[in-house]
C-alpha cells in the first residue's frame, strides 16, 4: 500500500532540499570568491591580511561595497547545507515510510540516497577537516545528482518486485550508498587537488588560492577513500551472500558484479599506488578519478546500457 | 647474467609493487569485455544471438575468447600472475614481520632532525626522569618501549602490518575457495510443473554444469516435489501486473528411504537438502491438452510447458507434439492468462500475468512426421517442419473445455485447464562456506590495516649546557602522520605553548 500523503511529502522536502543546496552552491561560490585570501596570497592587501575566515564573520550585516567582501558567505551556506541536509533526508525517510519499506528499491531512490550520503560525507570532512572549500564541488554534484534523478529517474513510489524483497537490502544497498557518498567526496577533492597542484607548480594567482595546499586536498581525498573502501568491499561481499540466497550463486560476473569489481580493484590501485614510489599524488589522483568514473558507471550506466541481473523495472 | 640470474631478476620484477599494480589495473581492463558481451556462462541465447545479429565478427570474436571472458586462458593468465605476485610479496613480508614481532624496536638515530617530526625542549627534570616520564607516556599509549643509554626506543601498530598481510592472504584465499567450488560443485537447471517432481541426477536436469571433479554417480540422491506453485501480483494502480511475491510449496526427502518434509520456496529464500541448495528462478503456464487423433483415440493428455513472451503479461508460446496420434499431430499455441481483446481489436492479448480470463489461441496445427526419431535432439518449443503439412484451420481463442475440430477429421484439441510451472537452480557448491569466511576476513585485515599504522617515537634527554635537561623527540609514521606524536609533545611537556612540529600536516 502506498501512502500518497507521504509520497507527496517526500517530494516536496527533496525539491525544497534540491532548492536550499543550489543556493548554498552560490553561497559557497561567494565564499570562494570574495573571502580574505590566505596569508600567502594577501601580503601586499590592507585589511584583513592572514585573517582566519571565521573572523569576518562578526562583520556580517555590514552594508556597503567596501563591506561586502568580508561578509561571511560560507558560514551562511554551511547553514543552508545543514538544512538542506535535514530535508534531504526528511524526504529519503518520508518516501520509505510511504512505502513501508527501505527507501533505496529502485535506481531514482538509490540516486537520491547516495545524493544524501555525498552531503553527509561532506559534512563529516567540514567537521573534521575544517574542509568547507569543498562546498561548492560537492553542491554542485549533488544538484546534478538529485537533478537528474528527478528528470530522468523518477518513479513513483510503490511495492518491490520479489527479489529485492528481502533484508539484504538494507545491508547491501546501505553499505553501497554510504561507499558511494565516501567515493564523492575522494573524487571531488582529488580533482581539486590536481587544480590546486597545477596552480602551485605555476605559481599564479587566483580563486584558487582560497583552496588548501596542494598536500591537504591529497590527504582529505586519500581519507575519505580509505574509510569507504572496506565499505565498498562489504558492499560487495553482502552482495555476494544475497545473490547466493536469491540467484543460487554468490558470483556469476553478471555485469554489476564485473563493474563492483572492477571498482574495487582500481581503488584498491589508488591506495597502493600512494605506498609506491612514482605513483604518488597526480598519478594516484587520476587513478581515483577513474576509479570514480567507474563506479559511476556501475551505478548508473550498468543497469541503463546494459541487460542485467540487477535490471529491475525498466532501468 | 646467467640463468639463476635471470630468474632471480624475472621473479624480482614480477614481486614489486609496479608490477602488482599494473596487473591489477590489467585484470580490471580485462573484465570490461565480459560486461559488454555475452557470456556464455551467463546467458548462451545471447550470445547465439550475438552470432546471428555480428555473422562476421562474433566468430573472431569468439576465437579471442570473448564471449568466455572469465574462462579465458589470458584472463586466467592475468589473475595467476597478480597472485603469484601477491603471493611472492606477502609471504617474505610475513616472515619479516615475525621477526620484526621477536626483536625489539631499533635503537635511536644520532640525528633527530631528519625524522619527520621532531622536537626539541628544556625541562627542570632530571634526564631520568624525562626518559622515565616519556617511557610512562608512550607505555600509556601502548608502545612497546625499550630504554638504552640516555633515550627510549619505542614502536606501535604491528597490527598494520598483520592486518595487510591477513587481507592479501584471505584474499589468495578466496581464489583457493573458488577454485574449490569450481571443482568439485555442480547445477542443474530444470522447470518442474505442479504435481510433478525430479530426483537430484543428471538425467532430470535440462541443463547440467558439473565441476571437473564430480562423479554423476555422487550426486546426493534428494527428491523434490512441487506440490502447488502461487505467484501474486499487484492488482491495481499504476504497478498493475508487478509480481508482488512467488510461493512454491515443495516435498522434499533425503534419500528414496527418508521421511518427507515441505518447505515453502521463495525468491529469496531456497529449498536447502543433503547440501545443496533449491532455487526458485522463474515460473511460467503450463496449460493442459487433451489431443484425439482421427481414430478417436486419446493421443495426449497432460500439461505443456509454455515460455513466456513478456513478463508483464505472461502471454505465452508453446509446441504440443503428439507423437501417439495417428497420423502425428503438432500444435502451435498462445496463451494468455487474462485473455482481452487488443486496442484495436483486431487479436487477443493478454492484460495481466495472474490467470483471470485464461484463454488458447491454435496459432498453427500440423499433420504427418514430427520427425522425432531421427536422432537430433529436438526443442520442446519448437516444430521441426520438413516432413509435416499445415492444416487450415479457424483461428479463435479457446476458453477451458472448448474444442477445436481439425477439419479434415484428423483430430481435435481440447483446451482441458492449466498449472504452472517453476524454474528451478540446484546447486552444491562446497566453496561456498570457504569463500565468506575468507571474504570475511579480507574486510576484517583491510579494516584493521586502515586503521592501525606503523610508527616509531624515540626520546633522548640529556644534560643541556644551562643545567636545565634537553629532551628530543623525534617520531617517524608509515602512512600519515596522527595526531599522537603532539599529543605526547603536550604530555610531555605541558608547560609550553602548543608546539607545531615540522612535518605535520596541519591545515
Amino acid at each position: 500500500m502506498v501512502d500518497t500523503e507521504l509520497a507527496d511529502l517526500s517530494n516536496n522536502m527533496l525539491l525544497g532540499a534540491v532548492l536550499l543546496y543550489v543556493v548554498a552552491m552560490l553561497g559557497y561560490a561567494a565564499d570562494l570568491a570574495f573571502s580574505p585570501r590566505p596569508a600567502k596570497a594577501r601580503a601586499k592587501a590592507l585589511v584583513g591580511a592572514g585573517a582566519p575566515v571565521e573572523a569576518s564573520a562578526e562583520d556580517a550585516g555590514g552594508n556597503g561595497e567596501e563591506k561586502a567582501p568580508r561578509r561571511d558567505w560560507g558560514k551562511f551556506a554551511v547553514l543552508l547545507t545543514l538544512f538542506g541536509w535535514l530535508l534531504h533526508a526528511g524526504g529519503v525517510a518520508t518516501r520509505g515510510m510511504s512505502v513501508s519499506r527501505w527507501p533505496w528499491g529502485n535506481m531514482y531512490e538509490f540516486v537520491v540516497a547516495i545524493c544524501l550520503a555525498a552531503v553527509t560525507a561532506y559534512l563529516v570532512v567540514l567537521v573534521r577537516d575544517k574542509a568547507r572549500y569543498l562546498g561548492a564541488f560537492v553542491m554542485l554534484a549533488v544538484v546534478l545528482g538529485l537533478g537528474a534523478a528527478t528528470i530522468w529517474l523518477y518513479q513513483a513510489p510503490g511495492e518491490l518486485v520479489p527479489a529485492l524483497k528481502s533484508y539484504w537490502i538494507a545491508i547491501h544497498v546501505s553499505a553501497a550508498i554510504v561507499a558511494s557518498g565516501g567515493f564523492t567526496v575522494g573524487f571531488v577533492t582529488a580533482l581539486l587537488y590536481l587544480a590546486a597542484a597545477r596552480h602551485e607548480e605555476k605559481g599564479g594567482t587566483g580563486f584558487l588560492d582560497r583552496l588548501p595546499k596542494a598536500e591537504v586536498l591529497d590527504g582529505v581525498s586519500h581519507k575519505s577513500i580509505m574509510f569507504v573502501f572496506p565499505v565498498w568491499t562489504f558492499a560487495i561481499i553482502s552482495g555476494a551472500i544475497w545473490a547466493d540466497e536469491a540467484w543460487g550463486r554468490y558470483w556469476g560476473w553478471d555485469p554489476k558484479e564485473t563493474w563492483s569489481f572492477i571498482v574495487f580493484a582500481i581503488y584498491a590501485g589508488y591506495l597502493h599506488a600512494r605506498a609506491t614510489a612514482g605513483w604518488k599524488g597526480r598519478k594516484a589522483a587520476v587513478v581515483s578519478i577513474v576509479g570514480y568514473a567507474a563506479l559511476l558507471f556501475n551505478l548508473v550506466g550498468v543497469n541503463i546500457f546494459i541487460q542485467g541481473l540487477h535490471s529491475y523495472a525498466g532501468v | 647474467m646467467g640463468l639463476t640470474g635471470w630468474l632471480r631478476w624475472g621473479w624480482r620484477q614480477l614481486t614489486s609493487m609496479r608490477t602488482a599494480l599494473i596487473l591489477l589495473f590489467l585484470v580490471a581492463l580485462a573484465s570490461v569485455p565480459g560486461s559488454i558481451f555475452p557470456q556464455r556462462g551467463q546467458a548462451p541465447e545471447k550470445v547465439d544471438q550475438y552470432f546471428e545479429e555480428h555473422e562476421k565478427l562474433a566468430p573472431w570474436l569468439d576465437k579471442l575468447s570473448l564471449f568466455d571472458v572469465f574462462a579465458a586462458p589470458w584472463f586466467a593468465a592475468i589473475y595467476l600472475l597478480l597472485f603469484t605476485s601477491l603471493a611472492g610479496c606477502v609471504l617474505p613480508r610475513s616472515w619479516q614481520l615475525l621477526q620484526n614481532l621477536r626483536s625489539r624496536p631499533p635503537v635511536a638515530p644520532k640525528r633527530f632532525t631528519r625524522l619527520p617530526q621532531h622536537a626539541e625542549f628544556g625541562s627542570d627534570r632530571t634526564p631520568e626522569q624525562a626518559l622515565e616520564q616519556a617511557r610512562e607516556a608512550l607505555r600509556k599509549r601502548r608502545f612497546r618501549t625499550v630504554a638504552a643509554d640516555g633515550s627510549v626506543a619505542a614502536e606501535k601498530g604491528y597490527l598494520h602490518e598483520a592486518g595487510n598481510l591477513v587481507f592479501h592472504v584471505a584474499l589468495l584465499a578466496l581464489l583457493f575457495s573458488v577454485g574449490l567450488g569450481a571443482m568439485f560443485g555442480y547445477r542443474g537447471n530444470l522447470l518442474l510443473t505442479e504435481g510433478t517432481g525430479f530426483s537430484n541426477s543428471v538425467a532430470y536436469y535440462s541443463e547440467y554444469k558439473p565441476g571437473h571433479m564430480v562423479d554423476p554417480e555422487d550426486l546426493a540422491p534428494f527428491q523434490v516435489t512441487l506440490e502447488d506453485f502461487e505467484a501474486d501480483f499487484v492488482s491495481s494502480g499504476s504497478q498493475t501486473g508487478q509480481a508482488r511475491e512467488f510461493r512454491a510449496k515443495m516435498a522434499y526427502r533425503e534419500g528414496p528411504g527418508s521421511a518427507e518434509r515441505s518447505e515453502l520456496v521463495k525468491v529469496n529464500h531456497p529449498l536447502e537438502v543433503s547440501g545443496a541448495k533449491v532455487y526458485l528462478l522463474g515460473h511460467g503456464y503450463a496449460p493442459t491438452f487433451k489431443v484425439t487423433d482421427s481414430k478417436g483415440d486419446v493421443a495426449f493428455d497432460g500439461a505443456v510447458q509454455f515460455l513466456p513472451m513478456d513478463s508483464a503479461t505472461l502471454a505465452s508460446q508453446g509446441v504440443l507434439k503428439a507423437p501417439d496420434a495417428e497420423p502425428q499431430l503438432g500444435f502451435q499455441m498462445m496463451f494468455w492468462p487474462t485473455a482481452a481483446p487488443s486496442p484495436d481489436g483486431s487479436s487477443v492479448v493478454s492484460s495481466f500475468p495472474g490467470p483471470l480470463n485464461p484463454m488458447v489461441g491454435v496459432l498453427g496445427a500440423f499433420k504427418g512426421d514430427l520427425n522425432m526419431d531421427s536422432g537430433a535432439p529436438q526443442s520442446v518449443y519448437e516444430l521441426d517442419a520438413e516432413k509435416l503439412q499445415m492444416v487450415k484451420i479457424e483461428r479463435k481463442a479457446m476458453g477451458i473445455g472448448e474444442t477445436l475440430k481439425l477439419p479434415d477429421g484428423s483430430g481435435e484439441i481440447t483446451f482441458t485447464g492449466y498449472k504452472q510451472y517453476v524454474s528451478l537452480t540446484a546447486t552444491y557448491d562446497p566453496g561456498r562456506v570457504p569463500a565468506l569466511i575468507s571474504a570475511t576476513l579480507a574486510v576484517a585485515g583491510l579494516v584493521v590495516s586502515l586503521m592501525t599504522r606503523r610508527r616509531r617515537v624515540w626520546v633522548r634527554a640529556s644534560a643541556g649546557e644551562d643545567g636545565r635537561t634537553v629532551v628530543e623527540v623525534g617520531g617517524l609514521t608509515l602512512g600519515t602522520p596522527t595526531g599522537e606524536f603532539d599529543d605526547l609533545l603536550r604530555e610531555l611537556r605541558p608547560e609550553e605553548p602548543e608546539p607545531v612540529p615540522a612535518g605535520t600536516i596541519k591545515e
